[in-house]
């Protein structure tokens, strides 16, 4: 184990060629499908916050069961849409993304983000004084200006929307190794690799890329808490 | 044009199938500190709503300056931005009491106004708070930041519902004295709605009862408060109970 553990530090501190290669396909596309969820998914949470609509319950409904999807479930989804037979791939446009390809992971990955970004915006939102927006009404707001200032006021909750969202899908092993493949030099990410490592018994490596996994994620929630600034310290 | 800023005709609201508000005719003047009083539900509140142009009404028509607000026509943004109201419990951002100040112009895009606002804010009695955080102000501090930042956007109607309710005498003084010189010396119109008759008198050019959703006598001052013609408006100066 400690030998395993000196090696995998030996490979960090080296800059193994694979190991980098792995850690930056991992960030492209957990970062692209972040960034995908954030774009769907905060628009959605502030409209289902502050809208009341015929029906809402039942998006909401959908939106938790989202939350709660099993990512494997995802995986199989994303994987019968794309495949040459499913609905999508047999459309064969080129906006469509091929099956094993990194774009494919970035789309199951933006699906199992998506509902925790829109899911945990929305309670956000609804948590800020619902006086707020009548009174910022009264000072002339538009009702744009009206929900870009109530998410302000729910930054905090925001940002730990984003939060969520990035922990789903960093650590997530089955949707992007079913529509990924985990292949060699092009979609073999952190969490399939470990997978791959530990089952050839290579736990040195296995073990270098859950250290890196561990240190992204640490990272990244203290960079994103930086964003949530001062007022987390109120 | 007409002596009023306000024209309300056959406005009715209606929430849930219940009538809340039923006003055949009411003319708000130009300039005036208009008050309206009556008990809590009365509908002093939905009508301000319907007077800041937050929702509108179920039926009727109001004519504001020269334009018109009724269930089909909304009002034009640059109209609606002339009035603002000051709300019993006051809603501040999370941010400071300047950004909280700023906020309305920045809203309409208003970028140098850095003299104007420290103007209002020494008005005010807050210009050594201005770079507190608002949510850690006083009850009394608070309502004069609501009061400050509808103050900066130079209204020509205010609109106060119940603005010193629960407020310390210190605090009901100072924001008095503020609603006279901006109406004195601005010329701001104000609808100033409460409970408190000693209040309306003390601040009011004309007075209105509202009760049970219906307005019982609109009357200037000195009539509405020394010799009311209806005796629910008697009584309620007098302050008895009133439903």
């Amino acid at each position: 184990m400690w030998q395993s553990l000196v090696r995998a530090i030996y490979l960090i501190l080296t800059r193994d060629a694979a190991l980098m290669e792995i850690v930056a396909l991992s960030l492209r596309v957990t970062g692209t499908a972040l960034l995908c969820s954030t774009i769907l998914g905060i628009p959605l949470g502030v409209f289902l916050g502050l809208k009341r609509f015929i029906g809402r319950r039942m998006v909401i409904a959908l939106m938790y069961t989202g939350m709660g999807f099993p990512p494997v479930v995802v995986g199989l989804f994303v994987y019968m849409l794309l495949s040459r037979s499913g609905p999508l791939g047999r459309l064969g446009w080129p906006i469509i993304p091929s099956l094993f390809t990194p774009a494919a992971m970035v789309v199951a990955q933006t699906i199992i983000a998506f509902p925790m970004v829109a899911g945990f915006t929305m309670a956000a939102v609804m948590s800020v004084d619902p006086g707020l927006r009548q009174q910022v009404q009264a000072l002339g707001a538009t009702p744009w200006q009206t929900a870009l200032t109530i998410l302000l006021e729910a930054r905090i909750g925001v940002i730990t929307s984003i939060i969520a969202g990035f922990g789903s899908i960093i650590s997530e092993v089955g949707a992007v190794m079913m529509v990924g493949g985990n292949i060699e030099h092009s979609t073999r990410v952190l969490t399939t690799a470990i997978v791959l490592e530990t089952s050839k018994g290579d736990f040195s490596l296995a073990m270098a890329l859950g250290l890196i996994l561990l240190g992204l994620a640490f990272v990244t929630n203290l960079a994103m808490l930086r964003f949530q600034g001062r007022a987390l310290d109120r | 044009m007409s002596e009023f800023i306000y024209l309300l005709r056959n406005v009715t609201k209606v929430y849930d199938g219940r009538c809340v508000l039923r006003v055949d005719y009411l003319g708000i003047r130009q300039g005036e500190i208009f008050a309206v009083v009556g008990p809590s539900g009365a509908g002093k509140s939905t009508l301000l709503r319907l007077l800041n142009f937050l929702e509108p009404p179920t039926t009727g028509h109001i004519r504001f300056l020269d334009a018109e607000f009724n269930p089909v026509q909304p009002m034009p943004l640059e109209l609606r931005r002339r009035v603002t109201t000051v709300f019993q419990r006051p809603v501040l951002l999370d941010r400071s009491v300047w950004a909280n100040v700023t906020y309305g112009l920045w809203l309409r895009g208003q970028r140098d106004s850095d003299a104007l606002v420290r103007a209002v804010l020494d008005q005010v009695g807050l210009e050594a708070l201005a770079h507190h955080r608002a949510r850690t102000l006083s009850g009394g501090e608070a309502q004069r930041v609501a009061l400050a930042r509808a103050m900066v956007l130079q209204p020509d109607v205010l609109l106060l519902d119940e603005p010193t309710a629960n407020l310390d005498p210190y605090n009901v003084g100072l924001i008095e004295d503020i609603v006279r010189t901006l109406n004195r010396d601005h010329g701001v119109t104000v609808v100033l709605v409460t409970h408190n008759v000693f209040q309306a008198r003390r601040l009011a050019h004309r007075a209105a009862l509202l009760l049970g959703g219906e307005l019982i006598e609109v009357a200037e001052a000195e009539v509405f408060f020394q010799s009311p013609r209806d005796p629910r408006t008697k009584a309620f100066v007098r302050g008895e109970m009133v439903y």
